[in-house]
């Protein structure tokens, strides 16, 4: 119905100026908010395709973890701003049109004969729903326990790494 | 009813800018969030792939990159604190050293 | 016809003096002179003894045309063509390795006391040895590649040696023209012979069924005789063949156009001059052409060229030797006008007068160039005419013995050098090989510059040992004299390491010419011995009564011949006489008399030569081949190889530059290109 039609592109437009947004801002500060503002928007989208244990989780986990870590990070290191800019290679931001041109024209070009595929109907209840918990959780215990034993450790190694990186000489 | 394609062409957009962006930024922090934002792109495929065609083996493929995501930032930016304590400046430009 | 004999012998007489060589150049340096000189002497009186040995003992078979083979190894053997390195005794090599040997040791005997002093002693004499053993190889060949070989040992030893003063610019020059020169002539002997092989299947001169080989010369023989024409030089066959065989005579021999590098040769010492270039070398040319003389009778507008460049040489060399100063020059341009003489002896089919006469001019040529040489060392290494003069009250012996020389070479009646430049003069008069007007037409000119050899002669003689005693007028040092230590003082006697070959020389001067006596002076008992037996070698000779001989009427051509001889030989004798008295009044009374400007200039040749072919070269090599090929081409192509080289790395390396922005850049584009690459296909 047109009312998915609208929301989704209330929402696409959100994202996508949020994304610009990153690029315009001269202060990373202001460039990791609005990739906040599209991590918001992409859950909601997340979510108009019955994903719903996703759309939680990126706002739990992506906004609300990984990006605090930024914020706390841009913070601590508080670059001053009248510090001078070097760029070598000036002619690189002239690329950026170019670029973006060509990979938007091969999406149109690789796009169109997929254009007419809707979504299918959910069945109602939530063992054979896509996208639940539940299936989510099933799935992750039984057909992909290896990946997810896998993923622990390399949390492990993560958190050992950055601990040994950030550490202070002499300490 | 969106069309899939509508999904899939926002996420290949978002990821366009991603891309251009770490290119064009030459602070290290935000060019770390584009790296982010075109991983991000990159779920929103999936997870719309997934929702269409009713396999929930690409949702399950964005909880881990979730957590991928998680473990790099963390790694990333120690990374990026410990070169900022050797320079003073976040400017990647300057760490070039490794060239002809 | 031909029966064949091995005779091992024959590879000790050219080993031995590639033996001295060796033993010179390696460990001469360290001798003393007399051990050097030994070493040198004996090897050639080693040849020289085996020549006479093998000549006296084979005797009687080389007269009946039998021929002796030393069969050595083969040395190429490819498809067709095989070259063995074989040696050949038949009467024409036989004579030559005789005189060669024999003049050649007394030569050496004279060296020995001409170069005492010099530093590179051991040097000459490795030379010498080295260059003995060329020309023996060229001699006893019996195929055209080991001659080959021989012909241009002879020229890399004449070089060495011309070069001998390698300190002097003017030697180290006319070392390399005389190469040069001759090289141009080598050219065209190397296309004769392969036209050759081409033609007869074979470079080897007769055939040989022990090895398996047959002749060319066999070949030769069956041939039809090309026509008398213009045309018939370019035509491919037996004319072009021997047309090209006679340009390397040309070169080797000094004849018209190559003779320039004789003259200049002079710069080496003087035993060189007597040896190589007025006794050995220079008569290879000669030996060649007679031995391809089946070649030459089949051809018979080679053997117009070869007579018509013979008697112009000998004229032309013949006007500019009477207006030279210095001696050795002018025994130099007498011994061009000989070799005309010699070709010009060949060119109408008197093969046999020839070498009769590359025989007696050995001997007195070599006489007279060892004479200039001890007149020039006693006069302490001055060569200027001009500047001698009265020497014949302190050099007796010299003087003496180049008297032998003078008439010898003038043909006074009797002496060697009378009989086989009559003998010349008479086939050239009574050929039949030529067309109508030229052998009367030759004859004349072969006259009167044997009158010119008489005057010139004579003036030598005179300005050298009679008049007034010029050396002490003019300074000590002379432009000239190759090693000048001017001290001045009085001419002295040369030491008898010296004399004694002038002496011996002088002898043979004087009897050699008596194996030669012509028919009609014997009294009809005996014919002409070495006439008789050249001919078994050579082409038989070709006058207007020989041919008629198969005929009939035998007695009236006898007598008929009998008269024409007579009447040449007292011509003969007359212009000997007239030219010596002439010469001897004239240069009496005025011996510094000036000579026309051109003919002391040598016509210009040399400064044409230079304007017209030697300057265009080097300005071309200049400014063609070096200025551009060399240095924008060639230089420029591995420059620009390599600058190539650094614009792209200098391109490349602006993608490594440490900056990660660009590297990422590079992958985004790289992962476009995928993308599009499979979205188009």
């Amino acid at each position: 119905m047109w009312h998915e039609k609208v929301l989704f592109i209330i929402f696409a437009v959100i994202a996508i100026a949020s994304a610009l947004n990153i690029l315009l801002q001269r202060s990373p500060l202001y460039s990791a908010l609005s990739l906040i503002g599209t991590l918001l928007s992409l859950s909601a989208l997340y979510l108009t395709v019955h994903a719903q244990f996703i759309a939680a989780v990126q706002i739990v986990v992506y906004a609300g973890a990984i990006m605090v870590l930024f914020i706390f990070v841009i913070m601590l290191l508080n670059v001053p701003k009248d510090q001078p800019q070097i760029e070598k290679q000036k002619g690189l931001r002239y690329l950026a049109i170019p670029f973006a041109g060509l990979m938007i024209a091969e999406m149109f070009y690789v796009l169109r004969p997929i254009r007419l595929t809707t979504l299918p109907i959910q069945p109602g209840n939530p063992e054979q729903a896509v996208g639940t918990t539940w299936s989510i959780g099933t799935a992750l215990f039984t057909d992909y326990l290896l990946p997810f034993e896998v993923t622990s450790v390399l949390i492990l190694m993560a958190l050992v790494g950055a601990m040994v990186l950030a550490r202070r000489e002499g300490d | 009813m969106v069309p899939l394609s509508w999904y899939l062409g926002l996420s290949a957009m978002l990821f366009t800018i991603g891309a251009v962006g770490v290119f064009i930024k030459r602070n290290a922090i935000t060019i770390f969030l584009c790296i982010e934002l075109m991983l991000n792109a990159v779920n929103l495929t999936l997870v719309s792939l997934s929702g269409f065609f009713g396999d929930v083996g690409g949702q399950l493929f964005v909880f881990i990159v979730m957590t991928v995501a998680a473990a790099e930032a963390a790694v990333g930016l120690a990374i990026i604190i410990s070169i900022f304590r050797n320079r003073e400046s976040l400017n990647v430009d300057e760490v070039d050293t490794l060239k002809l | 016809m031909n029966f064949f004999h091995t005779e091992p012998l024959l590879a000790i007489i050219i080993m031995a003096p590639l033996i001295g060589a060796a033993i010179l150049g390696l460990l001469g340096k360290r001798m003393g002179e007399r051990l050097i000189g030994l070493i040198a002497c004996s090897t050639v009186a080693m040849s020289a003894i085996l020549s006479f040995y093998l000549f006296f003992k084979h005797h009687a078979e080389l007269e009946q045309g039998q021929k002796f083979y030393d069969y050595l190894f083969t040395w190429i053997s490819v498809g067709t063509f095989r070259a063995d390195a074989s040696l050949l005794l038949d009467s024409l090599s036989a004579i030559y390795i005789l005189f060669i040997t024999f003049v050649a040791f007394w030569i050496h005997v004279f060296a020995t006391g001409y170069m005492r002093g010099d530093k590179g002693y051991w040097r000459f004499f490795a030379y010498m040895n080295l260059f003995m053993f060329s020309m023996l190889t060229l001699v006893l060949a019996d195929n055209f590649l080991l001659m080959f070989v021989g012909w241009e040992g002879v020229g890399l030893c004449s070089y060495l040696l011309i070069g001998y003063y390698f300190t002097k610019d003017f030697a180290n020059d006319a070392a390399k023209k005389a190469f040069i020169v001759n090289r141009i002539g080598d050219f065209g002997f190397a296309l004769g012979v392969m036209l050759l092989f081409l033609k007869a299947g074979s470079i080897f001169y007769f055939d040989d069924p022990a090895r398996g080989i047959h002749g060319a010369f066999n070949w030769a023989f069956s041939q039809v005789h090309d026509p008398l024409a213009l045309s018939a030089i370019f035509a491919g066959g037996i004319t072009t063949i021997a047309v090209l065989l006679f340009v390397g005579a040309t070169g080797k021999s000094a004849q018209l156009p190559l003779y320039v590098w004789l003259p200049d040769a002079m710069a080496g010492p003087t035993p060189v001059s007597a040896l190589i270039h007025a006794a050995t070398m220079v008569t290879a040319g000669v030996y060649m052409v007679a031995r391809a003389s089946s070649i030459y009778t089949h051809a018979p507008t080679a053997m117009m060229i070869m007579a018509i460049i013979g008697a112009a040489t000998a004229l032309f060399a013949a006007t500019i030797g009477l207006a030279q100063w210095d001696i050795k020059k002018v025994l130099a341009y007498s011994t061009i006008s000989q070799l005309g003489y010699m070709f010009l002896a060949c060119g109408v089919g008197a093969f046999g007068a020839g070498i009769f006469h590359v025989f007696t001019h050995a001997f007195f040529k070599a006489l007279l160039f060892l004479g200039a040489g001890s007149v020039i060392i006693g006069m302490h290494h001055e060569q200027d005419m001009r500047r001698m003069g009265g020497l014949k009250k302190y050099m007796r012996i010299t003087c003496l013995t180049m008297l032998a020389g003078w008439l010898a070479i003038s043909g006074f009646p009797l002496l060697s050098g009378f009989f086989s430049k009559d003998e010349i003069l008479f086939k050239t008069f009574t050929s039949v090989v030529l067309p109508a007007p030229w052998p009367r037409i030759l004859w004349f000119i072969a006259a009167v510059t044997a009158l010119l050899t008489a005057v010139y002669m004579t003036r030598l003689i005179v300005l050298t040992f009679w008049g007034d005693e010029r050396f002490m007028d003019a300074d000590s040092a002379s432009s000239h004299s190759n090693e000048g230590h001017g001290h001045a003082g009085k001419p002295h006697e040369s030491p008898k390491s010296m004399l004694i070959p002038l002496i011996v020389l002088a002898a043979g001067a004087i009897l050699v010419g008596f194996v030669g006596v012509p028919e009609i002076l014997s009294v009809g008992q005996t014919g002409n011995y070495f006439e008789h037996f050249i001919h078994q070698s050579v082409e038989g000779p070709t006058t207007q009564f020989d041919a008629a001989d198969a005929g009939g009427d035998w007695y009236r051509q006898f007598i008929e011949e009998q008269r024409v001889e007579w009447i040449l030989l007292i011509v003969s004798t007359a212009i000997a006489l007239i030219g010596m008295g002439f010469g001897w009044v004239w240069f009496k009374r005025k011996p510094l008399w000036e000579p026309p400007s051109l003919l002391e200039h040598k016509y210009y040749v040399d400064e044409v030569y230079d304007a017209a072919v030697v300057q265009p070269i080097k300005q071309g090599s200049i400014n063609v081949l070096w200025k551009f090929i060399d240095v924008r081409i060639i230089d420029g192509a591995v420059n620009g190889a390599g600058q190539l080289a650094d614009l792209f790395g200098g391109t490349l390396r602006y993608l490594q530059s440490g900056l990660a922005r660009s590297y990422v850049a590079l992958v985004v584009l790289g992962a476009l290109l995928i993308i599009g690459y499979f979205v188009i296909r």
